[in-house]
């Protein structure tokens, strides 16, 4: 992804009447993996949201720049904690929706395609209810490579799954979105040291960046250095809470 | 599928041992043989009236659909329908359909037109506001991934809004399907020349309560045939929403 855009947030949030975040300034390095944390109801959700267009003025003021000039409409792809996939459609069609949205044609090899990179190939034809949860983010995973955007907002995408599925869909999801602009947010300490290049934690004071170990994401989740930055990082966000 | 038609038998069995024991006479009580005899010896006067029934039912059944269905797309669609439509659609829904019938009888006669247009008036509503329902109870979340995908929003109504509310408009359907024949059974008692109705008023006026009875029960299977009918076909419309909607 030689296109994948750095992008730089500035601004304030207020929803329904209710400051959010005020002269919040936020850097999203190129190519790079970004992980937000921060406490529930501190706007993280809302950033994603901000860059992805869907929230705007009025209860947005103020900038999202992009470091190649070029608008985002149409290089994002967004996946949420929710899978978001459509229960009448087979899974080979939720992977597809998005060129049925744009009245495309869509490109079944290439869903069939995403559909073997995340390891459920033999699952296409099925409808999304004879899925597992992993295997259900698995499918919503293959829908976003489907998308092929450069800019990736994910929305604490494996919150609801469980340890072992988490890491391995962690993995994964890092292989695949390799050298494209990711921005994740999670409430996890240990999952934004395991795949992010850069933390940043959101609190009531503003947006403050954190260490992050010199090991190359993925990292382990024994490794001595993730281990002792978690603590760290668990501090800082009792801190911001 | 059994146990009812065992329920069933017996009640019939029961009914006429009461009407034997009680000797009560068959123009205030007819025994389900002398029923079932009435309907044999008039046979063809019933299968003519249902079909001019049923005629009725099924045009207000396809007409107050595609008429509710379409006003439900209009509305969801558009502010300014909502605003303008809305509570009017909510106010005629106030006044009963039986209200109607005599304005719409002298407006349009007393053929199966009249009975037509109150089947669909009665068919409308039910389809208008749980389609409406559920287009509008679609989850956030598809209609926000769609428009992140860059869908118009013309194809997040038809790719994403109509099927999800497909269990929805599947459920106001069934409701319809029970109510129709009402409507077109009111319309011919009130004022007709033919159809089941009429054929009821008609025979109760001649004490001949055994036909009356014949009538109603051929009433009675239609309505419940219709609603079986339309159960399936919508239950195949939303086999992926499995046994969530009734």
């Amino acid at each position: 992804m030689t296109d994948a855009p750095g992008i730089r947030i500035e601004g304030s949030l207020t929803l329904e009447g209710w400051p959010v975040f005020d002269g919040l300034s936020l850097e999203i390095a190129a190519g790079a993996w970004t992980a937000v944390l921060g406490p529930s109801g501190v706007g993280k959700s809302s950033l994603l949201r901000i860059a992805a267009g869907l929230l705007g003025a009025p209860d947005f003021t103020g900038n999202v720049a992009i470091s190649d000039g070029r608008p985002l409409e149409g290089r994002i792809a967004w996946m949420a904690q929710s899978d978001l996939l459509l229960p009448w459609a087979s899974v080979r069609d939720n992977v597809v929706i998005g060129a049925r949205l744009r009245r495309g044609k869509p490109d079944l090899a290439r869903a069939d395609a995403a559909l073997e990179a995340v390891g459920i190939a033999e699952k296409a034809a099925q409808l999304p209810a004879k899925l597992s949860g992993g295997q259900r983010q698995r499918a919503a995973l293959a829908r976003t490579l489907y998308e092929d955007r450069p800019v990736v907002l994910l929305d604490e995408p494996f919150s609801a799954l469980d340890a072992l599925t988490r890491t391995r869909l962690q993995d994964l999801a890092h292989r695949v979105l390799e050298g494209r602009t990711v921005v994740m947010v999670t409430h996890e300490p240990l999952e934004a040291l395991r795949l992010a290049e850069k933390v940043f934690v959101m609190g009531a004071g503003g947006v403050a960046e954190a260490g992050v170990p010199a090991a190359p994401a993925p990292r382990e989740a024994g490794d001595a250095e993730v281990l002792r930055l978690q603590a760290e990082l668990l501090a800082r966000l009792a801190e911001a809470a | 599928m059994i146990r009812p038609l065992v329920t069933a038998a017996g009640f019939l069995v029961l009914w006429e041992v009461i009407v034997r024991v009680t000797e009560v006479p068959s123009f205030i009580f007819p025994s389900p043989i002398a029923v079932a005899e009435a309907f044999w010896v008039s046979r063809e006067l019933i299968g003519w009236n249902f079909l001019i029934t049923f005629t009725e039912v099924i045009c207000g059944l396809v007409l107050g659909t595609l008429f509710g269905a379409s006003n439900a797309l209009l509305l969801i669609r558009s502010p300014a329908a909502r605003r303008w439509l809305l509570p009017f659609i909510v106010f005629t829904q106030a006044v009963p359909v039986f209200l109607i019938a005599p304005v719409l009888i002298y407006a349009l006669g007393f053929g199966i037109f009249s009975k037509i247009v109150m089947t669909t008036l009665v068919v409308y509503f039910p389809v208008t506001a749980a389609f409406y329902d559920g287009l509008r109870r679609t989850d956030p979340g598809w209609l926000e991934m769609a428009r992140v995908m860059g869908a118009s929003p013309r194809a997040a109504l038809w790719k994403i809004r109509v099927p999800a509310a497909l269990p929805a408009f599947g459920s106001g359907l069934r409701m319809a399907a029970a109510y129709a024949p009402v409507g077109a059974i009111m319309g011919e008692w009130i004022a007709a020349s033919q159809g089941l109705g009429y054929q009821i008023d008609y025979a109760n006026g001649r004490t001949k309560t055994a036909l009356a009875f014949a009538l109603t029960v051929v009433i009675a299977l239609m309505g419940v045939t219709l609603y079986w009918l339309v159960g399936k076909l919508v239950k195949r419309m939303t086999r992926w929403a499995g046994d969530s909607t009734l």
